[in-house]
């Protein structure tokens, strides 16, 4: 067993080397390992505290396994890099590992989709277009906005290299916790109710800083605005997963864009 | 747009290219942060922002998840910040800033699909390197990593280039023409913003029924208020 295993903390240096690198852990993500070849890239300090050191056998067998096939949130990918370097520096036989590997995929995966990209990115993004709606500057909800995601973001990356490393092949434990269950729906809820108050204020104050000169009241284009939003929306909820609303507004404006430069 | 401008936007544009995926996904990538920052450095902070705004609430409907194919938002921003913010803005803000968000949205589009191919090409490294990757090589590990990432660099500064260029050559008279009813189309924007962004909410809550009714009746209350219906 090498220095570092069982019950050691990680040295900080070699912490924040794996954090680092972390933060680049889908830097070659492709349709064939995805992020395989970035969960070798994040655990390679540590790996080569195994003994032989860099170059030696047990580092390039460590290697190779690490840098097969991988798929997982990249934020929650911390918590595989934490765990499998763990495993590794206590010398786990290699069919126990690549079998642990293969079980994190899928919950790393859905919990993060989950929790990040369905819950913490779209409630902060609407908060950051509440500040916009009440009048902020530019630089007031940048700060905000990269503020609060980040808080989250390098907080969740942080606890999971930690806990990763701590638990070993028992991780699972750390992802059983009722605040990574609950949270997605708390946000889920904090999303809708801050969109709530922060799309019609966001709508208004994109037609009045716009520019344009407006013929009438605004109040009465944000109106007009706001219901032609929600009828539309009722439309692509019900349209949900035959139609994607980007590209419907994409075909939209780019037709009465080009009728109202060109005619 | 000055050549030295041009090349600015897309050194900004890269970053926030590379960001959608491979680092640091800090989010500098979403619309209202990317176009922000592309309209500072035009000279035009409010512009961008107004922009990216407008752009935010058509980006909340697809996240960047797993494997799926979505576009990218990052160089996309950037772009359409600039547009938005660009010299031929200070006759014609309201021509330039849809300008600016119908280039966006088609640079969000075309990136979608470089970044595609880039995966694609991506993997087709890996492969070539499986000897190697097999045989534990951290050079090779560390080489795909550091390709991948300038390749991706490249890609975004490239296509936010393309985008901003080929939009600085509208003349000023279509942009002028533009501005004439522009209230017209800043207001269909405004509202394909809300519908995308609010339909996002409502399919997000999904597990949160109660919340979807609050939602709806601080939509209600809210909305009156910034029509002007109540005070």
């Amino acid at each position: 067993m090498s220095g570092y295993s069982v019950r050691r903390p990680l040295p900080l240096g070699l912490r924040l080397s794996m954090l680092l690198r972390l933060l680049a852990v889908q830097g070659s993500w492709n349709y064939e390992t995805m992020l395989g070849n970035g969960i070798a890239f994040a655990m390679e300090p540590a790996l080569r505290t195994l003994p032989g050191g860099r170059g030696g056998e047990a580092y390039r067998a460590a290697m190779a396994r690490q840098a097969r096939y991988f798929n997982a949130h990249p934020y929650l990918a911390s918590f595989a890099v934490g765990a499998l370097a763990r495993a590794e520096l206590d010398a786990v036989p290699a069919t126990q590992i690549e079998r642990f590997r293969a079980a994190l995929c899928g919950p790393l995966g859905s919990i993060g989709d989950r929790l990040i990209w369905a819950g913490w990115l779209p409630c902060c993004a609407m908060l950051a277009l509440l500040a916009f709606g009440l009048g902020a500057s530019g630089g007031v909800v940048a700060l905000l906005f990269l503020g609060t995601y980040n808080a989250g973001h390098i907080v969740l990356r942080t606890w999971g290299l930690n806990a990763g490393w701590r638990q070993g092949l028992q991780v699972a434990a750390a992802l059983g916790r009722p605040l990574l269950r609950d949270l997605p729906q708390w946000l889920a809820a904090a999303t809708a109710v801050t969109a709530a108050v922060a799309l019609p204020l966001s709508v208004r104050r994109v037609i009045e800083m716009s520019g344009a000169t407006v013929p009438s009241a605004a109040g009465t284009l944000v109106g007009a605005a706001l219901v032609i939003g929600v009828l539309l929306g009722i439309a692509l909820v019900r349209l949900q997963g035959r139609i994607e609303g980007w590209k419907v507004a994409f075909g939209v404006l780019l037709f009465v864009v080009l009728y109202s430069g060109l005619r | 747009m000055s050549g030295d401008a041009l090349l600015w936007i897309a050194l900004l544009g890269g970053i926030a290219g590379m960001d959608v995926v491979t680092f640091p996904q800090m989010m500098i990538s979403r619309p209202i942060i990317a176009a922000t920052a592309a309209g500072a450095l035009g000279g035009n902070a409010l512009a961008g922002l107004i922009a990216g705004a407008a752009l935010e609430m058509l980006a909340m409907e697809l996240l960047p998840v797993g494997a799926s194919r979505y576009p990218e938002w990052g160089s996309a921003a950037v772009a359409g910040g600039a547009v938005a913010a660009s010299p031929a803005a200070h006759a014609a803000p309201a021509g330039a800033l849809l300008l600016g968000i119908v280039t966006a949205l088609a640079t969000a589009w075309a990136g979608g699909w470089t970044m595609h191919g880039l995966r694609r090409l991506n993997g087709v490294w890996s492969v070539r390197a499986r000897p190697r990757l097999d045989a534990g090589d951290a050079r090779y590990v560390a080489a795909l990593q550091w390709r991948g990432l300038g390749f991706d660099f490249s890609r975004a500064a490239i296509v936010t280039l393309a985008a901003t260029g080929a939009a600085s050559l509208v003349p000023p008279a279509a942009l002028a023409r533009l501005s004439g009813h522009a209230w017209l189309l800043v207001t269909l924007a405004a509202a394909l913003g809300a519908a995308v962004a609010g339909s996002s909410a409502w399919r997000f809550a999904a597990g949160a029924p109660r919340a979807r009714w609050v939602a709806a009746a601080l939509f209600a209350a809210a909305g009156a208020v910034a029509a002007g219906v109540l005070p």
